[in-house]
Formats: C-alpha cells, sequence, structure tokens
C-alpha cells in the first residue's frame, strides 16, 4: 500500500511542476536577453548569440562539440595519475577509458568501470560530471531545435547550438543541481575531498570509508537523465542515496525534466493543448510500466525468490520492494540508468521491464531531450499511418508530412534496433556472451540487457556481464556512439525539412492530434512497432526464463 | 588569417567544453565541498563518520560486518545482511551478486577456484546457518535441510516428454535430500558434469517448508550496494533473545533498544521500516 502511495505522489508532484516548471524551460530557450554570466561564457568561446543556424550549422556543431568532449574526456582518463586528487589509481586502460569517454558524452553512463576503485576525485568531478551537464543540455537543445521546425514559418533557421547549450545549462540545469545538492547533503550524501577514512570496526576489523564529491556529482546525474554512480553501487550505496526520501526525489528528478518538456513543446507551437497530447502519451506508457514492474516484483516469481519469500536480493532493506521496482522502472522510461537495486537479480518478468522500457526507444518519458524528439518522431510515424487510412497527405501541426520527412522518421526509429539486434547476435556469433555470468536465457537476457541499454544511451546494466574486456568496450561504445548521434542528425535534418515549410491551414481532412483518438494512436504504434522488433528476441530470453 | 570553418568551429567546441568545465566541473563542486565544511553540515558531508572512545568506527550510513577473523558471526553483536562487496562490507568494491532468479544450480567441483555456488545454495545455505544461531527452524522452500538448492535434473524417455528414465540431484554429491522421483530412484551428482547439456530438465523440488520461512528475507540475500546498513525489524526480532542471552539483558532491554534505532517509514509511506545495526550495536555496547 505504502508502495502504491510512493507512485501516487511523485504523479501528483509532476502534475505540479508541469506548467510552472514547463513554462520557465519555455522561456530560457525562447528569451531574447541573456544574463551577465552567459555573455561571458559567449565571449569567450567566441559566437555571436544573434545568429541563427540552420540544421546542418546546427548539427555540426552538436557534432564538434560532442567530439572534442570525447577526446578530451578519453585525454582526461588515460592521464589521470599525472594529475591531481587520483587517489593513486592508475591510468585506466584504453579501451575502458573510450568506452567511458563515448559513454558519458552520450548520455548513457554505462560504466565499464567500478568508479571507486578506478577514478579519481579530480576526473568524477570535472570530466563525468561536467558531461553530466553539457550531454543533458545537447539532448534539449536538440528537441528544442525540432520544436523549431514545427514552429518555424518557412526560415529554415533552429536557432544557435551554442545559445541553447549555455542557456540550458546555466538557468536550467544548473541552479536547480546546486540546489539539490545541498538538500542531498542534508540527507548524508558526502561532499568531501578525501581519499577516505580507515576505521576499525566493533569487531576490530578494518573498513575503508571512501569520500568524493559525490553530492554535486549526484544531483546531475539525476536531473540529466545521466545515471552514471560515483560509486559502483550506484544508488543503491548509502553515500549515494542515503535515506528514503532522498530515493523519492531522486525519481522525480529523473522524471523531472523529461515529463515537463512536453509543455516547451506546446508553447513554441502555440498550442499548449498539443503539449498536454504529448504527455498524456508519456504518462499512460509510463504509469501502465510502472504499475506492471512494481507488481510482477511484488507477485515474487521465481524458484529463489519464492525460496527467499520476496525477491530482496540486490535490493536495499530500506528502500524495499516497490520503491525499488519505481525506480527500476522510472530509470528505463528515463535514459537514466541509475539503479537503486540491481535488476539482474530481479524477477524474470520484473526483470524485463527494464528491457521493454528502453525497447520502447526511451519515450515515455525519455531522456532529457532525446525523449521528446523520440516521441514527436513516432507521432510523425502515427500521423502518417493514420493519413493512409484516410487517402490523404499527412500533416502535423501544420507541416506535411512528405516522403522526405518520412524517410528521415523511420531511418530513425530503424537505427536502434538494428544496433540492438546486431550487437546481440554479434555478440555470440564471436563467443563473447561466454562474459555473462548466468546461463541459458538469463544469459541472453544479459547480453540483450546490455546492448539495449547501450544503443538507447541508457547505460543500466544486468550487471552479471563482464563487460571490460577490449570486444565488449568497443562494440557497446560504438552502439552508444551511433545510437545517440545518428539519430540526432536525424532529427536535425528532420527540423530543418520542416522548418524550410510554410505552414498549412488546417482542413477538414486534418487529423486533429490533441485529442485522446490521437494519444491512443501514438501509443498503439508505439507499443506495435516494439513488439514486432522485439518480440522473438525477449521470447528467447526473459519470456522463456519467466514461463517456463 | 582566416580559419578553415571545420577548425574554426571545432575550436569554438573546444573553448566551450573548457569554460564550462571550470564553471560546472571545479567551481561549483568545489563550493559545495566548502559549504560541507559548516558546521551541522559538515559531519555528514565527511560521510557521518561515528566515533566510540575517541576511536572512529565507522559511519552510520554503511554497514558492517559483526563477524570474527575466520568470518563467524559474533554472537553479541545484532548480524547485518549478507553482502556481497569485496569480502563482506567493503566500501572500495560495493557491488551486489547479480545472480538471477532461476540461478538455481552449483558448479561443483573439488577445486575450490572451480566451484561456485549458485544463489538459491546460497539463500539455503544462509537460512540452515542462521537458524542453528538463533535456535529457529531454517528451512525454506526450494532448500533441502543441509542447506543447498533442492534441484533435480530429471531425464525423460522423449527429452521434454514421456516417463521419467532418471534423476539427478545437481547439487549434492553425497545422499539425495529424496530418494525417489516419479519411481525412479535420485543420484547423487558428479562433479563436472553437465546434466543440462546431457538433457536433463532443471527441476527445483519445493518440499514441505512452511510458506513464511522462520528466517526473514533480507536475512538471506545480499543488497545491491554490499553496505546496507539495515535490516528489517523482523531480523532484528529474530536476535533479540540471543543478544539478551549473551549480554545478560533482559529481552524486553533489548528490544528497548531496538526500538530506538529503528527508522519507520518515513512520512508514513516512504520506504521501508529499518533497523540501524551499527548504531545498534553501539548503544549494546555502551551499555554493558
Amino acid at each position: 500500500m505504502a508502495g502504491w502511495i510512493f507512485v501516487i505522489t511523485l504523479v501528483l508532484a509532476l502534475v505540479a511542476v508541469y506548467r510552472p516548471f514547463g513554462d520557465y524551460m519555455y522561456r530560457v530557450v525562447t528569451g531574447k536577453r541573456n544574463n551577465v554570466v552567459e555573455r561571458g561564457v559567449y565571449r569567450l568561446v567566441g559566437v555571436d548569440p544573434g545568429t541563427e543556424q540552420t540544421w546542418g550549422v546546427y548539427a555540426r556543431s552538436v557534432l564538434a562539440f560532442s567530439a572534442v568532449s570525447v577526446l578530451f574526456l578519453y585525454a582526461f582518463v588515460r592521464l589521470q595519475d599525472k594529475l591531481w586528487l587520483s587517489l593513486g589509481f592508475d591510468p585506466v586502460n584504453s579501451h575502458v577509458s573510450w568506452n567511458t569517454a563515448v559513454s558519458f558524452v552520450t548520455n548513457t553512463n554505462w560504466q565499464a568501470y567500478s568508479g571507486e576503485s578506478t577514478m579519481g576525485h579530480l576526473v568524477q568531478m570535472a570530466g563525468l560530471a561536467v558531461q553530466n551537464f553539457v550531454s543533458a543540455a545537447v539532448g534539449i537543445a536538440v528537441a528544442v531545435a525540432l520544436i523549431r521546425g514545427f514552429a518555424s514559418r518557412g526560415s529554415g533557421a533552429l536557432g544557435n547550438f551554442w545559445v541553447d547549450l549555455t542557456r540550458i545549462t546555466v538557468r536550467v540545469l544548473l541552479p536547480i543541481t546546486a540546489l539539490v545538492t545541498l538538500i542531498f547533503m542534508i540527507g548524508g550524501v558526502v561532499q568531501n575531498l578525501s581519499g577516505g577514512t580507515d576505521v576499525t570496526t566493533l569487531t576490530g576489523a578494518a573498513q575503508h570509508i571512501t569520500g568524493g564529491p559525490v553530492a554535486s556529482q549526484e544531483a546531475i546525474k539525476l536531473l540529466g537523465t545521466n545515471g552514471g554512480g560515483f560509486y559502483n553501487a550506484n544508488s543503491a550505496h548509502p553515500f549515494e542515496n542515503p535515506t528514503t526520501w532522498t530515493n523519492w526525489i531522486q525519481i522525480f528528478l529523473l522524471l523531472l525534466i523529461p515529463f515537463s518538456l512536453p509543455r516547451v513543446f506546446g508553447r513554441m507551437v502555440g498550442q499548449n493543448r498539443q503539449g498536454y497530447a504529448i504527455v498524456a502519451v508519456m504518462a499512460v506508457l509510463a504509469i501502465a510500466s510502472i504499475a506492471l514492474t512494481v507488481g510482477f516484483e511484488l507477485h515474487g516469481a521465481g524458484t529463489v525468490p519464492q525460496a527467499v519469500g520476496t525477491a530482496m536480493e540486490g535490493k536495499e532493506t530500506r528502500f524495499g520492494i516497490p520503491d525499488s521496482a519505481t525506480y527500476a522502472a522510472a530509470t528505463t522510461l528515463t535514459s537514466t540508468g541509475a539503479v537503486n537495486s540491481f535488476h539482474d537479480s530481479y524477477t524474470a518478468l520484473g526483470g524485463m521491464m527494464p528491457m521493454v522500457n528502453m525497447m520502447l526507444g526511451e519515450v515515455a518519458p525519455g531522456g532529457t531531450g532525446s525523449g521528446l524528439y523520440g516521441l514527436l518522431i513516432l507521432a510523425i510515424i502515427t500521423v502518417f499511418v493514420a493519413g493512409l487510412m484516410v487517402g490523404r497527405t499527412p500533416e502535423y501541426l501544420g507541416k506535411k508530412i512528405g516522403a522526405r520527412e518520412m524517410k528521415l522518421a523511420s531511418s530513425y526509429f530503424l537505427v536502434t534496433p538494428a544496433l540492438v539486434l546486431i550487437g546481440t547476435a554479434a555478440a555470440f556469433a564471436t563467443g563473447n556472451n561466454s562474459t555473462a555470468l548466468n546461463v541459458g536465457p538469463h544469459g541472453l537476457s544479459e547480453v540483450l540487457y546490455a546492448f539495449t541499454s547501450a544503443s538507447n544511451n541508457n547505460g543500466s546494466a544486468f550487471a552479471g556481464i563482464t563487460v571490460n574486456t577490449p570486444w565488449w568496450d568497443t562494440a557497446l561504445g560504438l552502439a552508444m556512439l551511433l545510437g545517440r548521434f545518428l539519430p540526432i542528425v536525424l532529427v536535425l535534418a528532420l527540423a530543418g525539412s520542416l522548418a524550410r515549410q510554410k505552414a498549412t491551414p488546417e482542413s477538414e481532412g486534418t487529423l486533429p492530434t490533441h485529442q485522446p483518438l490521437f494519444v491512443g494512436l501514438v501509443v498503439g504504434v508505439t507499443v506495435v512497432l516494439v513488439a514486432l522488433t522485439f518480440l522473438p528476441a525477449l521470447a528467447l530470453g526473459p519470456l522463456a526464463e519467466g514461463l517456463s | 588569417m582566416r580559419l578553415p570553418n571545420w577548425l574554426s568551429q571545432h575550436l569554438a567546441a573546444l573553448r566551450a567544453l573548457l569554460v564550462l568545465t571550470v564553471l560546472l566541473g571545479l567551481a561549483y563542486p568545489l563550493a559545495f565541498v566548502a559549504i560541507g565544511q559548516v558546521p551541522g553540515l559538515s559531519g555528514k558531508a565527511e560521510g557521518s563518520l561515528v566515533t566510540m572512545a575517541d576511536t572512529t568506527v565507522g559511519s552510520s550510513l554503511i554497514g558492517q560486518a559483526y563477524t570474527d577473523a575466520d568470518g563467524n558471526p559474533v554472537p553479541k553483536y545484532f548480524q547485518s545482511r549478507p553482502s556481497k562487496a569485496g569480502d563482506g562490507y567493503d566500501p572500495t568494491s560495493t557491488g551486489a551478486s547479480n545472480l538471477g532468479p532461476e540461478s538455481v544450480v552449483d558448479t561443483l567441483s573439488d577445486n575450490p577456484d572451480d566451484a561456485s555456488q549458485s544463489l538459491l545454495t546460497q539463500v539455503c545455505e544462509r537460512s540452515v546457518a542462521i537458524g542453528k544461531l538463533e535456535n529457529v527452524d531454517g528451512t525454506r522452500p526450494y532448500c533441502t535441510p543441509d542447506g543447498v538448492g533442492a534441484v533435480l535434473a530429471v531425464f525423460y524417455r522423449d527429452g521434454l516428454t514421456g516417463p521419467v528414465t532418471r534423476a539427478v540431484s545437481v547439487n549434492q554429491t553425497a545422499d539425495p535430500f529424496i530418494q525417489t522421483y516419479a519411481g525412479v530412484t535420485v543420484e547423487p551428482a558428479v562433479p563436472g558434469t553437465d546434466y543440462v547439456a546431457e538433457g536433463g530438465v532443471i527441476t527445483p523440488i519445493r518440499g514441505d517448508a512452511p510458506d513464511k520461512p522462520a528466517v526473514p528475507a533480507d536475512a538471506v540475500t545480499a543488497s545491491g550496494s554490499g553496505l546496507d546498513p539495515n535490516i528489517s525489524p523482523a531480523y532484528a526480532e529474530l536476535q533479540v533473545p540471543r543478544i539478551a542471552r549473551e549480554r545478560g539483558l533482559t529481552e524486553d532491554a533489548v528490544r528497548a533498544l531496538v526500538k530506538q534505532n529503528t527508522d519507520g517509514r518515513a512520512l508514513g509511506f516512504l520506504g521501508e521500516p529499518a533497523v540501524n545495526v551499527l548504531e545498534l550495536n553501539i548503544a549494546l555496547d555502551a551499555g554493558k
């Protein structure tokens, strides 16, 4: 019962902030004025904030910024032993460095390393945590560029990437992060530069209590739907997530921006009801998924959960089962991938739900920005399917969905399934699946989960698979890179194509895209597309395990 | 001189990254490290360390193992949950078992380095050990009385159907936990044999253990972090008689201390009630 109240309070809190916070973000991305910090950044970077970019320039700016970020982060972790606060750790090896650099720049935060025994404090705060901010800002910027494509009256301009990046970072991410850092510190999350404290336990054993600037990284890890933990145990670690109420705040934070961005969409296209329709699609899928995950975990099917009595393996006493399952669902519905319990030990069907959530393409509500643009692509596909049914040229928000738009939208949708299925097949074909801890259907689930998580830029893991081998680091790094930037380029190309169109007035044949019928259609299209793509793979993994 | 377009774009990107690194990667976290020095906040920012008689004995947020050098429970202390962080409660190696719900077949081998226990056997073994320590019934469903997973590899004449031709108790090398299965004598397992590859169907046997075992769930499962500072009130209650006996206290006195160190659900609906084991054990030591 307490578990359901937990879920309901989260829903109510998100409903309460939807309008005010969405309106605030709308003003940030559309406002004309730049504050003093922002003007300083523009001057140092050497960009003119007044310049509008076409989709090509916008995309090249995104790619240039991300390429530089990958190289910078790679060099940072490779050279960490030469820098301060390295805690005596060795430089990270080349394949883990590549994997980590790509992982944090793509907002995936898949971790092929164990934080407390690999990364020094400086790398964590000035390398990894910085990407937590900017990769989230990049996602929001791309989503905003796509909305500008819809809202444009034919100019072809999508705004300025550097302005979007700076404003979102300075006015949205940083203030909330700072506030939450303080709240987390009050809750007991550590924030120091200590290399740790050696203590003698009550029974006389030695224990090394770790330190680190954790609170400042923890807040953005969730707000930016990043998910890369300071420590290996991520948000199960008492220093990252010490209390039951910090746990609630963590889930709220990771849902906050993705669930509020549809308001920005509605405001920018001038029809708030369009935002409500999009958020309704997200909410329907999210609530169904959370309810199923919590239900499966509470039911506790499977031999070990039956022997134990409940599915407590891999879960913390203070969180218990419903709050852990809610976290698991929320972290995979968004692109966060932080965990407060270990999904590998979930019941077969409870563990399948996080995978299904990621396979949905993380659109309910998805990552910061990436969730909104993913869902808008699905809305375009829905408009097209509905247009075929009534035999009219499909249009969405006054923009015609023609051959070019549909090619871009379908290519977008094909990227992740291709990466997931080809990657999983390649792991088995090359024998690299043998690093999985479990055998049989559960072993397939572990491999499938890894590629699903990487390609969707989630970063959570069925952790019982050894992934820091050269093959896995390289393959998952490629999956993350392609899974992030191919869709981004396609979205921006689509935005450019929409932005060049003049608005077409609505006619009688136009499908209204703000009514329950449309919401139902988008939900249906999403579920059908995912089912057709992934059902065979799921049948061999978690379904086989859960039904046998 | 005018730089080529692509180069100037990457230089702008590098400048942007460096500016943001200074702002987000240095100024912001270091400001909060400084704020963490403020009295009232500093204890928490440093890791909620607990001292007893001028010695730092741990962190109230990080669990400990209350075992002796050989790994046996020290009976005068409340025991924590099982831990998969390093050798147990090691903050430099946090993590979980990551074994799945159908991890039920042990890898048996004469060489201990090659042998590994399934999650089911780990649960069964812990349950029997705790049952013995606390003088309660340690049996569980799907567990043998000697504390391994009660699992058969069953061979059918036609693969998955037909009469049973053979049955092997896959986790036991000596006397199987049941004599016969479907009329066939159950054999013990031979280490190093893969009965699944030979066509055996893995069949866990529920047995007649009670639905609600006397040893609570958290006592037989490892947490996600491996550092869980808490146990459930049920597991604390199970340990009360032993603690009272070992310390010469009344059970009610021990229960009162348990209650003092129990956090209920915050606001009535967040999380689960939990007992802080370190603070409880310190309270016991302080009152001795």
